[in-house]
């Protein structure tokens, strides 16, 4: 590993790296020298040794270190070890891990970009990022032939994701979106809509329940934004610079929600419920409905094997019968930043990672659906996702978060107004949130 | 004898200048940083939009009702557990101070919780409370959601907030308890006086100083409390903190000039809720250090 030959040393690397530190070095052995002489010229030498060491290593293979969530099946780094090995000593990706948490990744993340940080190359971008990173000029733009290549036979809501003003920002590299999980055990056809959902549900009492997500974090936007553009809403208008939230779609959305919350059908943590509690709450058998991610099926089938073996999946449901729901997607795409020590490597790197191999791996390893369509045809993808066909379908319709560079700001005015869900009130909150996003678009205020 | 004392003096300042020059650099200019940046508009994913706006965040603070609602359960997490944790910590201090046997691994079992990490306690009293993975539902035989209705997630953060620090009031007060002369105790006893009255008249009187100090300490450490309630709830039903509120503006909105502006503004309580303490209940740390 060139990494390895860098510790031992480390000023030749400094060099290497960056010009300027070489100046700073000398300056500093001048005014040693004035000092004790014998000690500047025993300084000197040992720079000299460690310089000559460090030109007989030259040229080294440039680091391309990807910043991006710690994927726990090493999916990620066998992806970036087959496009370093590919590249024959052109480049080498290294992977910085960042935490599970998108909110606790953007945090690192945005920190280091504002401060023209050279150290990230490729950045694992969530979906909601891209406006944002594109907007602040902290990830370069995809065009010409690499454009082209990114965006070959990808999912089109996964390109848009990846996307902002007509510009592709981000190689689309794995999507995600949620689905219906049920027991087929309880439930001869899986409901089309919520309210039948929830019908279903306190019809069978204490077994009924529906797990969702309800705490006040990114996920209760997620379902707001599915259920709003399940009733025909967007939260932004088309230009994305001024709020819609349009009735009757709002109203309807928020109508479902207090609908939801005040349900006996209901899990009674449902105000601090996340993907994973919806998951472990599923696992223990008592809930009859979840929606959440494709990882539930994984972890259901080694954790609960018992609950895997009547675990059926069916389409996110419906707000209006006879209007397909549109869900939230999600994923990471490969974006390069503008601070990137070599932007051309990193592209080329990023457009490697991204492709069917480094898909299928991250598809078959650590279960995160792919961005390339026909994949979806692909056996061995389809071993991996049973639900293929549904899964790629609900990709086609699926919506994008409003996509703003103030989407953190929209995120928070959102899941912050309509917690807890139980005391929402679809009458009158449509126009608090519409103040609230008003306010957050023009980064007003506290939140 | 001038000059000496003078020289001396000289030599304290220089002894002093390292440590006074650290200080200077690590907190009295980030201090200043942040009170110039509270009056710009300036968020870091604009940096050319940067823009002096004078006291307008301030205004936007104080007039917003998220701040005073956050200040209003600080002030409620505050009052509750640093009372709570001075009961506690002066039965825990008497229980230590007065063991005769195995003295040193009841002060040990004692200071356990203390010396574990503030996130990894506020997680496992969540994890606790939870309805689906957690013991005390199933122990005290209920069915809530604790973390999910206001006053029951504050009973939990106040909890997890005793549980943590009650040991560091007790430690003080500890060390107040052994300042008291046994035999005045003695003498008091001979006198006639009984345990409580002995209690109330002798002991709690000549630790007053030491009480005060470590309610100050306790008081200023949990007005700025964020870990717990990050961890337990985010803020979620509206258990939201001053410390929250800051950390929501700054780091994940990345406004600078208005996160600035609620930073300044906790400092300003901080130093209020001081200025109280050594003003209206007449603390003098430094004669305290004198006798």
């Amino acid at each position: 590993m060139p990494s390895r030959a860098g510790e031992s040393v480390p000023v030749g690397v400094l060099w290497i790296r960056r010009g300027t530190e070489r100046k700073k070095l000398r300056t500093m052995t001048n005014t040693t020298s004035r000092l004790k002489p014998s000690a500047a010229a025993l300084l000197l030498c040992a720079l000299l040794v460690s310089l000559t060491g460090c030109d007989e290593r030259a040229p080294q293979t440039p680091r391309l270190r990807w910043y991006v969530f710690a994927e726990p099946s090493g999916a990620f780094a066998e992806a970036a070890g087959r496009c370093s090995a590919a590249a024959q000593g052109r480049y080498q990706v290294e992977l910085a891990p960042l935490p599970t948490d998108a909110d606790q990744q953007r945090e690192q993340l945005v920190r280091r970009l504002a401060a023209a940080d050279p150290d990230i190359d490729i950045i694992g971008m969530d979906v909601i990022w891209t406006a944002e990173f594109a907007a602040a000029g902290w990830v370069l733009p995809w065009s010409g032939a690499a454009a082209r290549r990114a965006r070959a036979g990808r999912l089109a809501s996964a390109i848009e994701s990846a996307s902002y003003r007509q510009t592709l920002w981000a190689a689309p590299f794995t999507t995600n979106t949620q689905l219906l999980w049920y027991r087929t055990d309880r439930i001869a056809t899986p409901p089309a809509t919520w309210d039948e959902m929830i019908d279903m549900a306190e019809a069978l009492g204490e077994s009924g329940t529906i797990q969702a997500q309800g705490a006040r974090y990114e996920g209760l936007t997620v379902f707001f934004v599915s259920l709003l553009a399940s009733a025909g809403g967007s939260v932004l208008t088309s230009d994305t610079r001024s709020v819609s939230l349009a009735d009757p779609s709002t109203r309807q959305a928020l109508g479902v929600m207090r609908r939801l919350a005040t349900s006996p059908a209901a899990d009674p943590a449902l105000a601090n419920a996340r993907e994973d509690q919806a998951r472990l709450a599923f696992e223990t058998g008592t809930s009859s409905f979840m929606v959440n991610y494709t990882y539930v099926w994984p972890s259901a089938r080694a954790n609960a094997p018992a609950v895997a073996q009547h675990m059926g999946w069916a389409r996110w449901p419906a707000v209006t019968a006879g209007r397909q729901s549109r869900v939230s997607i999600g994923g990471i795409n490969l974006g390069v930043s503008s601070h990137s020590r070599y932007p051309a490597l990193a592209f080329e790197a990023a457009a490697c990672i991204a492709a069917e191999p480094g898909q299928r791996l991250a598809a078959t390893r650590g279960g995160l659906p792919p961005t390339i369509a026909t994949l979806y045809d692909d056996a061995q993808i389809r071993r991996t996702f049973p639900f293929a066909d549904l899964l790629r379908a609900t990709l086609r319709d699926a919506v994008q978060r409003p996509q703003t560079p103030l989407y953190a700001d929209v995120s928070l005015a959102i899941s912050h107004t309509l917690h807890p869900m139980r005391d929402l009130d679809p009458d009158e909150d449509g126009a608090r949130l519409r103040a609230a996003v008003q306010r957050a678009l023009q980064s007003e205020g506290l939140l | 004898m001038n000059g000496r004392t003078a020289a001396e003096q000289r030599l304290a300042w220089l002894l002093c200048a390292p440590a006074v020059l650290a200080m200077l650099a690590v907190t009295v200019y980030p201090m200043l940083y942040a009170l110039w940046l509270s009056l710009f508009r300036y968020d870091l994913r604009f940096p050319d939009q940067r823009q002096f706006t004078g006291l307008d965040n301030y205004l936007s603070v104080l007039t917003s009702p998220v701040w005073w609602q956050a200040l209003a359960n600080t002030l409620l997490i505050t009052v509750a557990s640093v009372s709570l944790e001075l009961l506690l910590g002066f039965c825990f201090a008497l229980v230590m101070h007065r063991t005769l046997v195995g003295r040193r691994t009841v002060r040990t079992a004692l200071l356990v919780p203390y010396g574990i990490i503030t996130v990894v306690a506020a997680l496992s009293w969540r994890f606790a409370f939870d309805p689906t993975t957690g013991f005390v539902n199933g122990l005290l035989g209920l069915e809530g959601a604790w973390l999910a209705e206001r006053g029951t997630a504050f009973v939990v953060i106040i909890l997890t907030e005793i549980w943590k620090t009650t040991p560091f009031m007790a430690l003080l007060l500890l060390a107040g308890l052994t300042l008291v002369p046994g035999d005045l105790l003695r003498a008091a006893r001979v006198d006639g006086a009984g345990a409580l009255q002995r209690f109330f008249r002798i002991t709690l009187p000549l630790m007053r100083p030491v009480i005060m100090v470590a309610l100050l300490f306790r008081t200023l450490d949990a007005f700025r409390i964020f870990d717990t309630v990050f961890v337990q709830t985010r803020g979620a039903q509206d258990t939201g903190t001053v410390s929250l509120v800051s950390y929501n503006t700054l780091i994940t909105r990345l406004n600078l000039g208005l996160g600035s502006a609620v930073s300044v503004l906790i400092f300003l309580c901080v130093l209020l809720l001081a200025a109280l303490y050594i003003k209206g209940f007449g603390i003098d740390l430094s004669r305290r250090e004198e006798s």
